[in-house]
C-alpha cells in the first residue's frame, strides 16, 4: 500500500490540520509516512503546500516526485490546479469549490471550473456550506478530510480515530462536530 | 521503542532534551525555529530546568551556550544559515578554545530560499572553522546524530555542526526514541585558560592542536555509521550523496541501487571511503543540497583525474534546492508527467495579513515621502519587508538584520534625503541597536522607524527581546527624547501618523518614530486561549 497526497491551499487556511489528522491515522495503523509542510514567509497569504506520503514500506523522498500523486486535496480551487503536475494520469483531485480571493488578478471562477472539468477524476464541494448545515463552519477542513477519505488507503474508522485523539483536548463537542463535518464530506464523495 | 510523529527540527529537540541537554540558546529564523520552540513547549524540559528563553541574536546565543559548555553541561545553539554569520565570529573562536560540556551548533539552511535573502551553505562554515560536521538523511538521523552528538563532542573536545536544510526541518516522520541521560554536573575545565584565553601566546598553541586534531576528525567520519559504502554491480558510475539527497536517489532506484553509492552524514570527508569509490568507479557523479561544496573538493581546481559531475558541469541545476525529479533528471530517469499548470493559474505572493499594523505604516509613511524627491527607505528582515510588494512597494533595500539603520546612515553621509530605516523591533534588539548608537555619535541625518509589534512575528509569534523598552533603549543610546516618537499605526490616526513622519524628516539629526500595535496574529492566539 502506497499513496501520496498533494495538499494545498492559501497561507492560513488550515492545511496543516488536515495534515495532522491524516498522519495520527497513519502512524496508528502501523504505517510508514512522511510529511513536508511549508513554514515561514508563505505563511502569510501567499500559496500553500504540503506532500504527504503513507506507505506499508519505508518512505524515502519527502517530496513527492511529478506524476505521481494519487490525490490533490485542496481547500481552495485555483491552489489545487498549481500541483496538477504532481497528480498520477488516473489520480483524483478533491477541491473546495469557494475561492479564496487575496490578489487583484484572481481568475474568473469559470475558467477555473473549466480546468477542473477537464480531469478524470473530481470531488469539488462548498466545504463550508455543508460545514454550517451538519455542524460549524469551524469544521470546514474535515468535510475536506472526509471527501478525500475514500482514496487515502486508511480505513475510515482509523481517520474518525485520528479526529478524536487530536481533538479530544479541546472536548467532546469538538470531536462530535468534526466527526459529522468529516462523514458528510465522505458522503459526497461517495456518491461519486 | 517508542514512535513518535516528528518535524526533523523536533527529532533535534527531542533528541538534546534526552541527551542530557541543560540549555538550548537561540535566535527565531526559518527553518530553525521550531527546535527552540518544543524545548520551551516540553514539559520534560521545563521539569529538568532545561534553559530555553530565546537570546537577543544568534551571536549571544553562541556566546552563551559556550558558557554553558565551559561549565561542564551540554549545550545546543540553533540558527538559520545567515545567523552563523552573526555568530561567526564565536563559531571560529570556539575551534579554537574547544568546548568542555558537550556542543552542538544546528544551521538550518534554506536552499531555494523559502523564506531567506541567499541560500549559502553552511556546511563551507565548518570547513572554515575546521570542525567536525554532521548532515542527517532523515528525521532518525537527526535524533541518533544529536543523542550521540554530544557525546561526540566531549570525546573530541571540540563544537560539532550539525547541517539541516528546510526539506529535513520541516518535514515529519516517525522517530523512534532512546532513553533519557541525566545532565552533567557543573564542572569549570582545570586547565581553562590555556584553552580559552586566545591571546597570542595561547591561541599560536590552540590553532596547533586544532590542526593536529584533523586526523582524529578525518578518522572518526571514516569509522562513522554515518558514513556508508553501498556497493553495486555497475562501476561505470560512483555516487556520492550528502544528507538528504540519499533520500531522492534512492526514489530513483525502488528496486535498489546499480551505482556504488557513498551516502555522506559525517565530515570532514571520510578519506578511505572515498578513495575507494574513485579508485572502482569510472566516473563520479556529487548529489549535494546547497553549494558544490564536496564536488569541488574532488574535482580540484584543475579537474584533473576521472571526470566528476555535479552543479559544477550542469549534470544538475548550479542553485535551488534538489528533488526526486532533478536527481531523476541527472541519472537519465525523467518521471511522466501528465497534467501541466493550467495558465489560468495566478501567482499568489505572500502579504501583510489584513488589519496588520504596519500596513497603516507604510500607507502614511508613503504618503510623506512622496512629498519629497529622491527620498529612500531602507528595510529590514521581517514580516514588514513586505511592504516591498504591491500595492505598499514601500521599501528601497533589505539586506540583512539591522542594516536599515546603518544603510540609511551611510546613505545619508552620502546626501540623501530624506534617508529612513524601517526596522522591526526585533530585529532592532538582534543588531539596531550598535547602528544607532553610530548614528547618534554623529548626529547623522537619518529618521528611524521602529515598527513595533511587540513580538518577532515572521517567525510565528516568538518573544521579542526589547518589548516595552524600546524608547528607554533608543533613549539610553542618546537619542534626543524630543526626537524619540510613538504613535499607534491605525486608520484613525493617520494625520498624526503623517505629521510625526514629516516633523522627523524636517529635523536635521537622529529621530527615531516607534509605531506601536500588537501583532495581530499573536493577538488572535491571545484571544483563542
Amino acid at each position: 500500500m502506497k499513496t501520496d497526497i498533494i495538499l494545498s491551499g492559501v497561507g492560513g487556511q488550515g492545511i496543516l490540520s488536515i495534515a495532522a489528522v491524516i498522519g495520527e491515522a497513519a502512524l496508528k495503523e502501523g504505517l510508514y509516512m512522511k510529511q513536508a509542510e511549508v513554514h515561514g514567509m508563505s505563511q502569510r497569504g501567499g500559496d500553500v503546500q504540503s506532500h504527504v506520503r503513507i506507505s506499508d514500506q519505508p518512505v524515502a523522498s519527502d517530496l513527492i516526485p511529478r506524476g505521481q500523486a494519487d490525490l490533490i486535496l485542496s481547500l481552495e480551487p485555483m491552489e489545487s490546479l498549481r500541483y496538477l503536475p504532481y497528480l498520477k494520469e488516473e489520480g483524483w483531485l478533491v477541491t473546495n469549490s469557494q475561492p479564496y480571493i487575496n490578489i487583484p488578478n484572481y481568475p474568473d471562477q469559470e475558467k477555473i471550473l473549466d480546468e477542473l472539468n477537464k480531469l478524470p477524476h473530481t470531488v469539488i464541494l462548498d466545504v463550508e456550506a455543508i460545514a454550517k448545515e451538519v455542524a460549524t463552519v469551524r469544521a470546514a477542513n474535515m468535510v475536506m478530510l472526509g471527501a478525500a477519505a475514500p482514496f487515502i488507503g486508511i480505513e475510515y474508522n482509523k481517520i474518525e480515530e485520528g479526529i478524536r485523539r487530536i481533538f479530544s483536548r479541546k472536548g467532546e463537542e469538538t470531536v462530535t462536530m468534526n466527526l459529522k463535518a468529516l462523514q458528510a464530506g465522505y458522503e459526497i464523495a461517495r456518491r461519486k | 521503542m517508542e514512535k513518535h510523529l516528528f518535524l526533523g527540527d523536533e527529532a533535534i529537540a527531542r533528541a538534546a532534551i534526552d541527551a542530557g541537554l541543560s540549555g538550548v540558546y537561540a535566535y527565531p529564523g526559518t527553518p530553525s525555529t521550531e527546535i527552540t520552540e518544543y524545548i520551551q513547549q516540553s514539559a520534560d524540559a521545563k521539569a529538568k530546568g532545561i534553559h530555553s528563553k530565546w537570546s537577543a541574536n544568534e551571536k549571544t546565543a553562541l556566546e552563551a551556550a559556550l558558557g554553558m559548555s565551559y561549565a561542564g553541561k551540554r549545550a545546543l545553539c540553533c540558527m538559520k544559515h545567515v545567523g552563523l554569520n552573526v555568530a561567526a565570529d564565536c563559531f571560529m573562536n570556539a575551534a579554537m578554545t574547544g568546548i568542555n560540556g558537550g556542543l552542538i551548533i544546528v544551521t538550518a539552511d534554506d536552499p531555494s530560499m523559502h523564506s531567506s535573502q541567499n541560500e549559502q551553505d553552511n556546511r563551507l562554515y565548518g570547513h572554515f572553522a575546521m570542525l567536525p560536521m554532521l548532515e542527517p538523511s532523515s528525521q532518525q538521523e537527526a535524533y541518533d546524530m544529536i543523542y550521540d552528538g554530544f557525546e561526540l563532542s566531549e570525546k573530541l573536545g571540540y563544537p560539532i555542526l550539525l547541517r539541516i536544510t528546510t526539506r529535513l526541518a520541516h518535514s515529519r516522520a516517525g522517530v523512534v526514541t532512546r532513553p533519557q541521560r541525566i545532565q552533567n554536573e557543573m564542572h569549570c575545565p582545570e586547565d581553562g585558560r590555556q584553552r580559552y584565553i586566545l591571546l597570542p601566546a595561547f591561541a599560536r598553541q590552540r590553532y596547533k592542536a586544532l590542526l593536529a586534531a584533523q586526523d582524529t576528525f578525518t578518522r572518526e567520519s571514516e569509522l562513522s555509521s554515518y558514513n556508508r559504502y553501498l556497493d553495486a554491480y555497475d562501476k561505470r558510475l560512483g555516487i556520492i550523496t550528502t544528507g538528504i539527497t540519499f533520500n531522492y536517489l534512492s526514489e530513483n532506484y525502488p528496486e535498489g541501487f546499480e551505482h556504488p553509492v557513498l551516502k555522506i552524514g559525517q565530515y570532514p570527508l571520510p578519506r578511505i571511503q572515498v578513495e575507494k569509490l574513485v579508485s572502482e568507479c569510472d566516473e563520479i557523479l556529487l548529489l549535494e543540497e546547497g553549494y558544490p561544496v564536496v564536488e569541488e573538493m574532488i574535482k580540484g581546481f584543475l579537474g584533473m583525474g576521472k571526470p566528476v559531475h555535479g552543479r559544477l558541469d550542469s549534470t544538475l541545476p548550479r542553485d535551488g534546492e534538489l528533488t526526486p525529479d532533478v536527481v531523476g533528471r541527472a541519472l537519465g530517469k525523467e518521471n511522466m508527467t501528465w497534467y501541466e499548470i493550467p495558465e489560468v493559474v495566478e501567482q499568489r505572493p505572500p502579504a501583510l495579513c489584513q488589519g496588520c499594523g504596519h500596513r497603516d505604516l507604510f500607507g502614511a509613511l508613503n504618503e510623506v515621502v512622496a512629498e519629497y524627491e529622491g527620498a529612500k527607505v531602507f528595510g529590514d528582515i521581517g514580516c514588514y519587508t513586505l511592504g516591498v510588494l504591491p500595492p505598499f512597494r514601500a521599501l528601497d533595500t533589505c539586506v540583512d538584520m539591522g542594516a536599515a539603520i546603518t544603510m540609511a546612515k551611510g546613505a545619508a553621509d552620502a546626501g540623501v534625503h530624506p534617508s529612513v530605516g524601517v526596522i522591526g523591533d526585533s530585529t532592532f534588539t538582534h543588531s539596531g541597536m550598535t547602528g544607532l548608537l553610530d548614528c547618534v555619535n554623529e548626529n547623522t541625518n537619518v529618521t528611524i522607524v521602529i515598527a513595533d509589534n511587540e513580538t518577532t512575528a515572521m517567525t510565528g509569534g516568538q518573544d521579542s527581546a526589547g518589548t516595552g523598552r524600546l524608547e528607554a533603549i533608543c533613549l539610553g543610546l542618546g537619542v534626543a527624547p524630543e526626537h524619540v516618537r510613538t504613535f499607534v499605526p491605525l486608520k484613525k490616526n493617520y494625520e498624526e501618523m503623517k505629521q510625526v513622519i514629516r516633523q522627523e524628516i524636517e529635523y536635521p539629526g537622529v529621530s527615531v518614530i516607534i509605531p506601536c500595535r500588537e501583532c495581530i496574529q499573536t493577538l488572535k492566539r491571545k484571544r483563542k486561549k
